[in-house]
């Protein structure tokens, strides 16, 4: 049946909804893919550097807080399972739902912040900033090579941590067109994909924890 | 054509075995298994970030183009690892500490 | 033929006036002209730079500049016309505007994205502009390190950062090109429907979106690695300098082919057009560029045959870099045997069409021989490359565009061009191009070492007549951008197809308008439906004439 009024939320270049919920889902999965190979030039560098330093890497890996880590991974999949069920709130008109799913995620994403913020800055107090400040007390003979470690665990995590906090903007401004009503049942998209792309930082992160935290644990 | 809509509990239950993995990589890495604990780690890496692709992104009920698109983008990351590390590991005049 | 026709009352140049209109358009056809005057501003500037570098090299001693600052010069050259023209022209220029049209759609999937994109482009360049005018970047386009990354006293920062704001604009247009091509197809507009100039946009997409994000992230931990010394490409830190090329030449040999499909689109409209029949063997064109998408990721170690690669992985480099030259030859081929028994008119587009096809086939020979490890080792950082990648480059992608820019200025502006001025500019490009650059070969086979502003004296003669040459080619450029402005306002009224050509760009009338269609296009026809003068085929396309 065709609609006589247009809906809203659809632009002048679609013909249906449909046509333009499926371009924006292949768009924001094709800029996933950028993401992939964005992120893959610093896990060939950190696969090149971990094959010629096995040792410096796993001494340096242990001044990382396990704890810390495990914890704030916990914290991101919890957020990614509140993303997913604020997905499903959204397909379903469930708007309180929808906004309070939201915020659960927003706060979860700002506590993974908060405890990175709280792991960079004993490293700053423990001279493990790279940088002429840099030192490595516990075994002085890899101290170049560990340097190499923390540069890519600032570069990796912090180039993340980046991608989070844009992640919590977008779901700002998702929060607010739910709570102003341009989200529902039949125009949810903007949240299934901003969804997909607090996913894929989740994964990310899913991968950075055991590659830069879980090296040579059991020495 | 209405999208798909994935029931909460498929969800509760995929965060459990998510949950579990990270419990366990933690554990299996205060363990000494050699070059094992590398394979270990990145298998339950790999196995995690599977089910958020295919459950919490909806891949699994999704068109397969986007399923290609998903395959391309791990493919493609795979050409760069293999091929540089390919010119690294032959490098056989250098040893390696 | 002689043309009656009148320009439509309303069409997209008309829909809007004033500055506002222009700088905040949603109009994939006017942002494709936005991107025209950003390509041919850029084009000049990396020209100027050529310019002094041919001045330079007329005499054997280093006596126009300093050895430093003639390694700002070739740097410069390099960064603006890779970076700022020849990875956006076509696609960013002529794909912008034809893609939606093509097939049978009224935009891109993403206007906005795409306005953000020219955007991007235009801040990016700044960025390389403010470095080149503020002391300049002497690190070869290449910045390999650690000389980009510890040594180099000029403004590496600034343009790394240009270069990876660009990178992003590439990034978006290929993403909009993707889901646009995939999801926004008119009725009937099946896959092998498409004109082949939409699946080497298609093919050049994908290499935008899995090849660019690799340079950002390397050029981003240049600038990254020279302000905190981080030392991922520092031998005296532990790390590994080569690393640097892998990461940059992953992108960058795929790069060349996000140069050169484009401009093999362009050909294939071109000879169809030209030779009024079916591309030969058109889904083997289509595959052919696919494959070149694919191959052109697994061959990038070709530029580091010297640089400290194993021999290994310097042996499959090789063998592949053999492979990727076969879809290639498969495309110049099945162009040749288009042209066998079709009915071939020679106006300008089609002039430099074949001049594409004769010196792409001359680089792309000579890419086979550098993909010889044996004999690149002899020739590698000479002029033999120079001469090259200038036949693929300049002999192939901007011949390509310049072709491309005839075909379509009546569809784009509305107006026809002066045939006679067009085509002597042509024959003026395709003799000062060759005198510019077949030298270079001989040079290099000679021994003459690039980058260098002096060499020895028995390398005058050749250096001289290159210099020539090139002086006669930036002349040959000259004359388009006056006889096209003078079209603006002077050129008679082409009429909504011109050339007499198949395809939906030929449907609607020049220019068209906003909307681009009236009425949403029904696709009953194949990409190529000429009328066959050989076996009496009709045509089903719905032409007026």
């Amino acid at each position: 049946m065709s609609e006589l009024i247009q809906h809203p939320a659809l632009a002048h270049h679609f013909d249906s909804l449909e046509q333009q919920k499926e371009a924006s889902t292949l768009g924001m999965w094709v800029f996933l893919v950028t993401e992939v190979l964005f992120f893959g030039g610093l896990f060939a560098t950190y696969l090149i550097y971990r094959n010629w330093y096995p040792d410096a890497f796993a001494a340096a890996s242990h001044e990382l807080d396990v704890t810390l880590g495990t914890i704030n991974t916990v914290v991101l999949i919890t957020s990614s399972l509140t993303m997913a069920l604020a997905v499903h709130a959204a397909q379903l008109g469930q708007r309180r739902l929808l906004l309070i799913f939201l915020v659960a995620t927003m706060t979860l994403g700002a506590v993974f912040l908060g405890i990175k913020s709280v792991e960079y800055y004993h490293k700053f107090a423990e001279h493990l900033i790279p940088g002429p400040g840099f030192q490595f007390e516990k075994e002085p003979v890899h101290v170049r090579h560990a340097q190499l470690f923390f540069s890519l665990y600032f570069v990796m995590t912090g180039l993340h941590a980046l991608h989070m906090v844009i992640g919590i903007g977008i779901m700002l401004v998702m929060w607010w067109w739910s709570w102003r009503g341009t989200i529902t049942a039949e125009y949810y998209s903007p949240i299934e994909i901003s969804g997909l792309y607090w996913h894929f930082v989740d994964i990310v992160w899913i991968f950075l924890f055991p590659l830069l935290y879980l090296i040579g644990r059991h020495a | 054509m209405p999208d798909h809509i994935v029931p909460k509990r498929i969800y509760y239950t995929i965060f459990a075995i998510l949950m579990l993995c990270t419990y366990l990589t933690v554990q299996i890495a205060f363990f000494d298994l050699g070059v094992l604990n590398a394979v270990a780690a990145l298998t339950i890496a790999v196995i995690k970030a599977t089910l958020v692709v295919l459950f919490f992104m909806h891949v699994k009920y999704g068109t397969r183009l986007i399923w290609a698109v998903v395959v391309g983008s791990v493919f493609w990351l795979g050409i760069l690892l293999a091929l540089t590390m390919g010119d690294y590991l032959t490098r056989v005049w250098r040893t390696y500490g | 033929m002689a043309s009656t026709a009148l320009l439509p009352r309303r069409h997209y140049l008309n829909d809007g006036y004033g500055v506002k209109s222009w700088l905040l358009t949603r109009d994939h056809k006017r942002i494709g002209l936005l991107y025209l005057a950003g390509v041919t501003f850029f084009f000049f500037v990396g020209g100027a730079f050529a310019v002094l570098i041919r001045l330079e090299l007329t005499t054997p001693v280093g006596d126009l500049v300093t050895d430093e600052t003639y390694n700002k010069l070739f740097t410069m050259h390099g960064v603006m016309m890779v970076f700022f023209f020849l990875i956006p022209a076509i696609p960013s220029v002529l794909g912008n505007f034809l893609v939606p049209i093509m097939i049978g759609a009224k935009d891109l999937a993403f206007p906005k994205l795409n306005l953000a994109s020219w955007y991007i482009y235009m801040i990016g360049a700044l960025f390389t502009m403010y470095a080149i005018v503020t002391g300049g970047l002497d690190t070869g386009w290449t910045f390999y390190t650690p000389f980009s990354t510890v040594s180099s006293t000029s403004n590496v920062i600034p343009a790394a950062l240009g270069i990876f704001i660009t990178g992003f604009s590439s990034i978006l247009t290929g993403l909009n090109f993707i889901v646009t091509i995939h999801r926004m197809r008119a009725p009937g507009m099946t896959w092998f429907r498409l004109p082949l100039f939409i699946w080497s946009h298609y093919a050049t997409s994908l290499i935008m979106v899995l090849g660019t994000p690799v340079i950002a992230i390397t050029i981003l931990l240049v600038a990254a690695e020279r302000l905190f010394h981080f030392g991922f490409f520092d031998p005296a830190v532990g790390g590994d300098p080569v690393l640097f090329q892998h990461l940059f030449w992953f992108y960058s040999h795929p790069a060349v082919y996000i140069m050169i499909l484009p401009a093999m689109g362009v050909i294939s409209e071109l000879v169809a057009a030209f030779c009024r029949k079916p591309v030969f063997g058109y889904s083997f064109v289509a595959f052919a560029s696919l494959a070149i998408a694919v191959l052109g990721f697994l061959v990038w170690g070709h530029h580091m045959f010297v640089a400290g690669q194993s021999v290994y992985a310097a042996l499959i480099f090789s063998i592949l870099s053999f492979l990727v030259a076969i879809p290639s030859a498969v495309k110049v081929f099945n162009w040749t045997a288009t042209m066998y028994k079709g009915s071939v008119s020679w106006e300008t587009p089609m002039l430099y069409a074949i001049g594409f096809i004769g010196l792409f086939t001359i680089g792309g020979l000579t890419g086979l021989f550098l993909a010889s490890v044996g004999l690149d080792v002899h020739v590698t950082d000479t002029y033999f490359i120079i001469a090259h990648f200038h036949y693929i480059m300049v002999g192939g992608t901007i011949m390509a565009y310049l072709g491309g820019l005839h075909y379509w200025w009546p569809k784009i502006s509305g107006r026809l061009y002066n045939e006679w001025l067009a085509k002597f500019s042509a024959l003026v490009i395709f003799l000062g191009f060759n005198l510019t650059f077949f030298p270079q070969f001989i040079l290099g086979y000679l021994g003459m070492p690039r980058r260098y502003h002096a060499y020895p004296p028995e390398f005058q003669v050749l250096n001289v007549l290159s210099s020539a040459g090139a002086s006669i080619l930036g002349v040959g450029y000259l004359i388009p951008m006056a006889y096209l402005m003078w079209s603006l306002r002077y050129g008679r009224a082409a009429g909504p197809n011109p050339w007499g050509a198949v395809g939906l760009e030929w449907t609607t009338t020049s220019p068209p308008p906003t909307e681009n269609f009236t009425e949403t296009p029904e696709v009953t026809w194949d990409a190529y439906d000429y009328q066959s003068t050989v076996d009496s085929r009709q045509s089903t396309f719905p032409a007026e004439s």
